[in-house]
């Protein structure tokens, strides 16, 4: 595996790597979202206890599970570019982080449209609420501390450093709604035994699961390449390219 | 061993001669808890019911004040450049680091803990349990600010920039003690929350020394 990754770390071969990829990641992203959320919106059943409004799961759900998702991506990189010092890694990390804060963002906000019809209220301090909010905050951890060295290396290498010791906060997420007997329902398809949702609204679940990771990939691609230009401008590949566009 | 004993004795020697540097941060903490009772009334039982949280918000903020100075001074005159190059001597002095930084802001917490009670109207077996939290919670505290302050020693802006890298991590250190002090104060058992502050302790005492010397050694190379 190694033999494969190891030319990846060079910006030139990503940077073609990732042009390469980024048209089937969007445009698989682009189905598997319209399928799922299609599917999930318009021709699931309706909920017996719920109602109509438990349809936001679908847009909830895959959102919350990636923005943990991301972070773990962005953990990974970040722990690559400390161990291995590899630079591609670190651009990486910032190409993730708002990607994840964004996700972040969509969670909370749907999570809260949708504990007003059920809870009674926009905000409640639930175990899982506030974990997730200081999730968004560490993304915001991340991203304000690359702005806030003049060394621009130093802030990349610092941001790395946060994002993988921040990863203490993720099993907190997780098990909070176990740990904490919260108003937040318990995990219904994460679970390892038969889940606890019916089949006919799991499959457009899943499907839009699928769909944010892909979209995750997607725009990863999208932000690395643009990072890696910017960071190689006044190497000679990157102006043979740039004249030849 | 040696090292850590020369480090140590020489960050207590700097702090003797720098009152303001552990002074303030313990007259915060005061000034702090006496603004609650201004601000929310003075009314005892409603007191006794916030003192948890108030009592552990006070102690967040006076660590972060002391935070923020901690290794800027050996970054400006180059103390930390030579550790640094010197390679070995880097733990020794982070650890030095750390247990000034409790003895000097942890450390006063505890023994105010009393008069804090007296403030807020805490009694028995919620001091007791504010008491053990703060002994278990203020070495957290000292290990995460000093982690907040190695990653942002060259950094332009520090102070907010501190608050926003570290603040995040302190909340379930925070989570837990507040819920330790409330379950004693209602007369219920502890033991799990103090058990999981002690795991909180043993765990970070054993990773963030590391993140620390890896944080200066990114700040000045």
């Amino acid at each position: 595996m190694f033999k494969w990754l190891d030319p990846l770390a060079k910006p030139e071969t990503l940077y073609h790597f990732c042009g390469k990829l980024t048209p089937w990641l969007m445009s698989s992203a682009l189905f598997t979202l319209l399928l799922g959320n299609i599917w999930g919106l318009g021709f699931t059943p309706t909920d017996y206890q719920q109602g109509d409004s438990y349809r936001i799961i679908h847009i909830h759900v895959p959102s919350a599970i990636m923005s943990m998702g991301a972070y773990m991506a962005m953990a990974i990189a970040a722990f690559t570019a400390l161990v291995w010092q590899i630079k591609t890694a670190q651009w990486a990390v910032l190409a993730i982080a708002p990607i994840g804060a964004v996700y972040t963002a969509i969670a909370l906000l749907t999570g809260m449209a949708w504990g007003k019809p059920m809870w009674g209220a926009w905000w409640v301090w639930d175990a899982r609420l506030t974990s997730e909010l200081i999730l968004l905050f560490l993304y915001f951890g991340v991203m304000a501390l690359h702005g806030a060295f003049s060394e621009r290396q130093t802030g990349a290498k610092v941001a790395s450093l946060l994002a993988v010791v921040g990863v203490i906060n993720l099993p907190i997420i997780h098990f909070s709604v176990e740990w904490w007997n919260t108003l937040h329902q318990g995990a219904s398809i994460t679970k390892f035994a038969k889940p606890s949702i019916d089949p006919s609204m799991l499959w457009p679940l899943l499907i839009s699961l699928l769909a944010f990771s892909l979209l995750l990939a997607a725009l990863t691609c999208v932000r690395l390449r643009t990072a890696i230009l910017e960071n190689e401008q006044h190497r000679p590949w990157v102006k043979q390219l740039v004249s030849k566009a | 061993m040696v090292k850590f004993s020369i480090f140590l004795q020489r960050e207590l020697r700097l702090l003797a001669r720098q009152k303001a540097d552990w002074l303030n941060p313990v007259l915060f903490f005061i000034i702090v808890l006496t603004l609650f009772p201004l601000g929310v009334g003075p009314e005892p039982n409603m007191l006794r019911i916030m003192a948890p949280g108030i009592v552990w918000i006070a102690a967040l903020l006076s660590v972060l004040l002391a935070a923020e100075r901690l290794f800027k001074d050996d970054y400006r005159n180059g103390v930390i450049e030579q550790l640094v190059a010197a390679q070995q001597a880097l733990m020794p002095f982070v650890l030095a680091k750390i247990t000034a930084n409790w003895l000097s802001t942890g450390l006063p917490l505890l023994l105010l803990s009393p008069l804090v009670a007296l403030l807020l109207n805490m009694q028995g077996a919620a001091l007791e349990a504010m008491a053990l939290t703060l002994l278990l919670g203020t070495p957290v505290l000292s290990l995460l600010s000093v982690l907040g302050a190695g990653i942002t020693v060259s950094a332009d802006k520090g102070g907010i920039l501190l608050a926003l890298v570290i603040l995040p991590l302190y909340i379930p250190l925070l989570i837990f003690a507040s819920a330790a002090i409330e379950a004693a104060s209602i007369g219920l058992g502890f033991t799990g929350q103090i058990a999981i502050l002690l795991a909180m302790f043993l765990f970070s005492l054993a990773l963030v020394p590391m993140a620390v010397c890896s944080a200066l050694k990114i700040n000045v190379s």
